[in-house]
């Protein structure tokens, strides 16, 4: 399976290496096109962005205003905090340049001069690398107002790197914005969109790291090619970050609508000793878990995932094994989105400490049958009542966790704590709760 | 207390950290970054000086460091140790892990040690889930660690003071 993100080659990361492989030759073949040409293709090809909710590029920077009197910005979104996640960093480390290349592409689509690349501040190596990389590029004319020279033309895009601070929100496109722009990362109230009203007012276009690494080979080998490539509905591949209880966790490009037991037993080589699998985070810890004895089938992509009741995320796996206390991980999850929640709306604010303060009482022993229910409703009245998304990151894992491993709760809340239990639920397939779609 | 000031070179570098953005307010982040390096934390004298450069208010600079929980606000240790209890790691024992260093440094989480060689923070999922659990120590990452790799990186560190 050929690869489009990581390919294997030795050093690609090097800026020799990549040119001698035919790196920044979609750029000067994007140049040669108009803006609009090169938003069609990325259309037609299917690309789906890949920082969680696999909304289409094209279509997204189709939204971009062809004139404007204000400048336009691109922000590319590398703040990779949402546990599971851990595929962007490899970008920066392996392939920096085809980022880079990607880039200069999208810029050029909507027309920005400017692009930010918002780094989370605990990749401090990564930054580094990326830096070294981009300080190559600038020499060699690849970026910047040397661009001219290089690429014969009237178009130049300047790359800054933003470093962040610690705060997953900021990842929230609105709130990457309010951080970068030098304030307290509060996610905005949506509309205005950021096509019509980004930094500083501006029409911006935001994107993940790993959506814009796909763009240079869509326009070198063409959208029919990527498009063939996976599931119809979500072409391409993934890089799929494998982790918790399996053999070889790590970063695997695989096409989209890969098997999730293929990720878990052929790539992730199974399960320690052999253990059962209880349940299954397919896309990042704010996505719905799977239980375990429903994976069989499951494909992994966007349209695939909301059929049995999930969604692709980042496509972060989290497996866990048959002895895994489910309460402790929940607990675990909502501790995260409590302390993570910037505190403007209330639902979120109040709601997530609440479902922490539940979860714990459950762990201390101290939690009651009507806890159960009243986890969901909490989770209930966050979902939908606030203004960005991490809402529904904080009340999915507990609403469908909750839901799904129902008889696993009311076990602990009954005080009869039996592990593994794994092996003796019954399936749930029919039952598992459709999702709505999901919000940006 | 002492008046903070940068550093002629660092000065420079965030005159160069300006110039990346059409107004000077995005660059407090990368002050704020340049100054907890010269400094060690984000004191009330920082955020004065900063606020200054950047044409801010005192408590707008005040508002960034209290919203990202990277900037210290006191004097932490010379190795500010990380550790990553989020699912991944805590799969793979990241509460073993926790322990540990609290038990080998005796000291609690954002505490530091008597002799300020050590402190330790419990911190949110690092994106080294594929390689849990993990410490990072100030910016260096140390990944698929067990409890005897943590005794010796505890170790080594303690060496070489
Ligand atoms: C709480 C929260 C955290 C997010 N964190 C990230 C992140 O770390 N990286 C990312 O690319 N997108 C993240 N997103 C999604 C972004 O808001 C945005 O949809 C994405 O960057 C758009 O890029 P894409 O269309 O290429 O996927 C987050 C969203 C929410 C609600
Ligand atoms: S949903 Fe939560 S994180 Fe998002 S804006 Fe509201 S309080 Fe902040
Ligand atoms: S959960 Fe620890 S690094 Fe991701």
């Amino acid at each position: 399976m050929e690869k489009i993100v990581l390919p294997d080659i030795k050093n690609f990361h090097k800026i020799d290496v990549y040119i001698v492989n035919g790196g920044y030759s979609a750029a000067k073949k994007a140049f040669a096109q108009s803006p609009d040409d090169i938003i069609d293709q990325v259309k037609k090809s299917g690309l789906r962005g890949r920082g969680g909710a696999a909304f289409s590029a094209g279509l997204k920077w189709s939204f971009m205003p062809k004139t404007s009197a204000k400048p336009k910005y691109l922000c590319i979104n590398g703040d990779e905090s949402e546990p599971g996640s851990f595929k962007d960093r490899q970008i920066f480390e392996f392939n920096p340049h085809q980022l880079i290349e990607g880039i200069l592409i999208t810029a050029y689509a909507i027309g920005a001069k400017i692009a930010y690349v918002y780094i989370r501040g605990e990749y401090h190596k990564w930054i580094k690398l990326f830096n070294i990389a981009l300080e190559d590029a600038y020499s060699q004319g690849y970026v910047g107002e040397k661009m001219k020279q290089k690429f014969g033309t009237e178009f130049y895009c300047d790359i800054f790197i933003h470093k962040g601070a610690g705060a997953y929100i900021c990842g929230e496109e609105s709130a990457l914005m309010n951080s970068l722009e030098g304030k307290r990362g509060y996610p905005r109230i949506k509309p205005p969109f950021p096509a019509q009203n980004g930094l500083w007012g501006c029409p911006t276009t935001i994107n993940n790291v790993e959506t814009i690494t796909n763009v240079p080979p869509i326009i070198n080998k063409g959208w029919e090619w990527f498009s063939a490539i996976g599931e119809q509905k979500h072409p391409g591949t993934l890089l799929y970050g494998i982790s918790g209880h399996v053999n070889k966790p790590g970063v695997y490009e695989l096409p989209t609508g890969t098997l999730l037991t293929d990720l878990i037993y052929k790539y992730g080589g199974g399960v320690p000793g052999d253990k059962k699998v209880l349940c299954v985070i397919p896309g990042g810890s704010s996505m719905p878990p799977i239980r375990g004895d429903q994976i069989e089938g499951v494909k992994m992509d966007a349209e695939s995932l909301k059929t049995v009741g999930s969604a692709i995320g980042t496509a972060g796996v989290m497996v866990m094994d048959e002895d895994t206390d489910l309460v402790k991980v929940l607990a675990r999850i909502a501790k995260f989105y409590y302390h993570e929640s910037c505190g403007q709306c209330t639902p979120c604010r109040e709601g997530t400490g609440w479902m922490l303060k539940i979860l714990n009482r459950i762990i201390a022993g101290n939690g009651s049958i009507s806890d159960i229910d009243l986890l969901i409703s909490v989770a209930n009245n966050i979902e939908g009542n606030t203004i960005c998304a991490l809402g529904e990151a904080a009340a999915w894992p507990v609403k469908y966790m909750v839901t799904r491993f129902r008889d696993y709760f009311e076990k602990r809340v009954s005080k009869e704590v039996v592990l593994p239990v794994a092996n003796k639920v019954h399936s749930m397939r029919g039952t598992a709760i459709p999702l709505a779609d999901i919000k940006t | 207390m002492t008046n903070f000031k940068f550093t002629e070179e660092n000065l420079k570098r965030i005159e160069n950290e300006i110039k990346k953005y059409p107004v000077k307010q995005p660059a407090v982040m990368a002050a704020l970054w340049i100054a907890q390096e010269q400094n060690g934390w984000i004191s009330g004298e920082v955020i004065k000086e900063v606020a200054s450069i950047l044409e801010m208010t005192a408590e707008e600079v005040l508002g960034i460091v209290s919203f990202y929980t990277m900037y210290h606000q006191k004097p932490m240790g010379k190795y500010h140790i990380q550790v990553c209890t989020n699912v991944s790691c805590m799969l793979k024992g990241g509460y073993d892990i926790f322990d540990r260093v609290k038990e080998k440094l005796n000291i609690n989480n954002m505490q530091v040690t008597e002799d300020s060689i050590f402190s330790l923070e419990e911190v949110e999922c690092m994106g080294s889930c594929g390689t849990a659990p993990m410490i990072s120590v100030n910016e260096d990452y140390y990944e698929n660690l067990d409890k005897e790799k943590v005794d010796q990186l505890l170790n080594s560190l303690k060496e070489k003071n």
